[in-house]
């Protein structure tokens, strides 16, 4: 379990926000506007890992469990009714085990033409210390589940839990994923640092992550909506200039609740409600970049580093 | 259970503080200061780019706003990269905007990493602050003397010969110190620390290595104390901003200058959604009359200029 510690990851090289090369996205959009929730399934009794515990209290921990199993049972279809309205696809960050355990919800997803990238087999397995080859199995195994049933090929990664090895992102990459979530020092994606191949970060908002505002920054509802409109308006300001991302990470648990679904409401509201906004996923934000501006950000990076 | 004789013993209990740092003062009984230009408020804003490492030292304690979880921690890690990739450069424009001439601490860690940012601060002539090495090394008295000495050299040594700057201004990581960092910042050529919150104006402190000042460089109108531990949001935070300045300015009206210090994290500051609160609260602090813009090096020699 013990690895040399690093000061920094090496995933990527500093680059100044300003004086970058323009990012522009498809019909002169200033925001490219995404929605990634997270549908996770937590385990009651999981294996024991030192890194972490799974649960605050002793299993089994009543609270906690059932607090995020309402997401799917209830959460997940008022969130998704919501989105419908406002014509957002979702692009899933998907603990894929829920294949297996509610086919359901999967195949409403599908239904819509939403994305499904992985975030996991559950958010109760860590990767922390995992060796090599075992964090290919489990690459390995969200690639096979998630094709076997919907048919997508996934291309997006977000870490179980957020939890990381230093070799996290090469793996990805040598597997033929196209972009990670687990990096949230920008607002514009920007390459990763692999071994092989290519990857890029898609900005994915820890500050806009429901949980986080709502569980670790304990604000309110009313406050969270206008948070999003806030955070989309420098954004949308800034996209004048050159085209950035916003994201707006969910979780049916916390998004989904009856007290809390209108912030989440009037936020879609307001940001589908501009004109310059590309509503879209994560995957299109993804190949969109790679396809019209990896190759110049790569060499405006390279020249930033004396390169 | 009987308490022992020395508990009850009390060698310090005498007029003044119980130590030799500074002399006992009483605000608003001082001489009054006079601010270059007639100003009656000088205000301080420091921007404070610091660099977390994702192994964070965390003796003796882990600096409040770095790593959480198990190593490797990316999320804190990138959450706090961001101020000196993205945000530092919201807030910049914002003071360009204002007109504000700030002062910028930096981790000297900052300055290595990304040269750039040290070079785009001191070309616009912005005073440097000392922030120490990283925020994974703190001060301490577990540090040996000669130990905590190459830290302040370090951070001290790469920040002047970087900028080209005296660099005079210290402030150490988390505010942390030992018994010797004062002594030790006199030494390397220090003339002010900001990690003292007891008071609104500069006062002189006492070391055995030369002329030292405390500069009230503020940890409760510092967007990290207040919407990161205190959990308050950016308008809660801009309104406190308001109403100190409200104070501040009217007190100078009989009591002679003071000093408003806003202390700015870039990656908290910085975030997309909190930006435009902090741009209406420097706005507003801006636009009473007789207020001067200043780093903490110019309103350190203004006051010294006047007061012995």
């Amino acid at each position: 379990m013990s690895v040399e510690q690093r000061t920094d990851p090496g995933l990527y090289d500093y680059w100044p926000y300003e004086n970058r090369p323009k990012i522009t996205w498809p019909n002169g959009a200033k925001v490219a506007f995404w929605v990634a929730p997270n549908i996770e399934f937590y385990e009651l009794q999981p294996p024991h890992l030192a890194a972490r515990p799974a649960w605050p209290r002793p299993e089994p921990d009543v609270l906690a469990y059932s607090l995020r199993d309402y997401g799917n049972r209830a959460g997940h279809w008022r969130m998704m009714d919501v989105m419908d309205k406002y014509g957002v696809r979702g692009s899933v960050s998907l603990n894929v085990a829920v294949c297996e355990h509610h086919p359901e919800i999967i195949e409403a997803c599908a239904d819509r033409n939403w994305e499904f990238f992985s975030h996991g087999i559950y958010n109760t397995r860590y990767c922390y210390g995992m060796s090599e080859d075992d964090e290919r199995r489990i690459i390995a195994d969200a690639f096979e589940t998630v094709e076997r049933f919907t048919g997508q090929k996934i291309s997006g990664w977000l870490a179980p839990a957020l939890t990381h090895t230093h070799s996290t992102m090469d793996l990805l990459a040598e597997a033929g994923i196209r972009y990670t979530c687990d990096l949230f020092c920008d607002d514009q994606p920007q390459p990763v640092n692999v071994r092989n191949g290519r990857l890029i970060s898609v900005p994915y908002s820890l500050e806009m992550n429901d949980i986080i505002v709502y569980n670790v920054s304990n604000q309110s509802p009313r406050r969270y909506a206008e948070m999003l409109k806030a955070n989309f308006d420098q954004l949308y300001a800034e996209g004048a200039e050159s085209g950035t991302v916003m994201c707006i990470p969910t979780h049916p648990f916390a998004v989904g609740r009856p007290q809390r679904i209108e912030a989440f409401e009037e936020a879609l509201e307001y940001i589908t409600g501009h004109d310059d906004v590309w509503v879209t996923t994560g995957r299109e934000i993804a190949e969109y970049y790679y396809e019209h501006h990896y190759d110049t950000a790569a060499a405006s990076i390279a020249a930033a580093n004396g390169g | 259970m009987a308490f022992p004789e020395s508990y009850f013993e009390y060698p310090h209990r005498g007029y003044g503080m119980d130590q030799d740092w500074y002399e006992w003062s009483i605000l608003p009984r001082r001489p009054k200061v006079a601010w270059p230009n007639d100003a009656r408020v000088a205000v301080w804003v420091t921007v404070a780019l610091e660099f977390f490492p994702l192994n964070q030292g965390t003796v003796p304690f882990r600096a409040p706003g770095g790593m959480v979880t198990h190593y490797p921690d990316l999320r804190h890690y990138t959450l706090r990269d961001y101020g000196n990739r993205v945000g530092v450069f919201r807030v910049f424009k914002l003071l360009d905007q204002l007109g504000i001439t700030p002062s910028v601490s930096f981790n000297s860690k900052v300055a290595e990493r990304y040269p750039s940012l040290l070079a785009n601060v001191a070309d616009r002539g912005w005073e440097i602050i000392a922030n120490g090495v990283d925020m994974g090394q703190l001060h301490h008295s577990g540090l040996s003397r000669d130990d905590e000495s190459a830290l302040v050299a370090e951070s001290f040594g790469v920040l002047r010969e970087m900028s080209g700057q005296p660099v005079t201004g210290w402030w150490s990581p988390a505010r942390s110190a030992s018994m010797n960092t004062l002594d030790l910042v006199a030494e390397h050529g220090g003339r002010y620390v900001c990690d003292w919150f007891n008071d609104d104006m500069p006062y002189p402190m006492n070391t055995g290595s030369g002329a030292l000042h405390s500069m009230p460089l503020n940890y409760e109108l510092d967007d990290q104390t207040v919407q990161f531990h205190y959990k308050q949001t950016e308008n809660e935070f801009a309104e406190q901003v308001e109403d100190a300045m409200k104070v501040l300015h009217a007190e100078s009206a009989d009591q002679g200058g003071r000093v408003l210090s806003v202390v700015i994290h870039p990656w908290m500051s910085g975030q997309p959604h909190r930006i435009k609160a902090l741009g209406r609260a420097l706005a507003s602090v801006m636009s009473y009359d007789h207020v001067w813009s200043a780093s903490g090096i110019d309103i350190l020699d203004a006051f010294q200029g006047q007061v012995s």
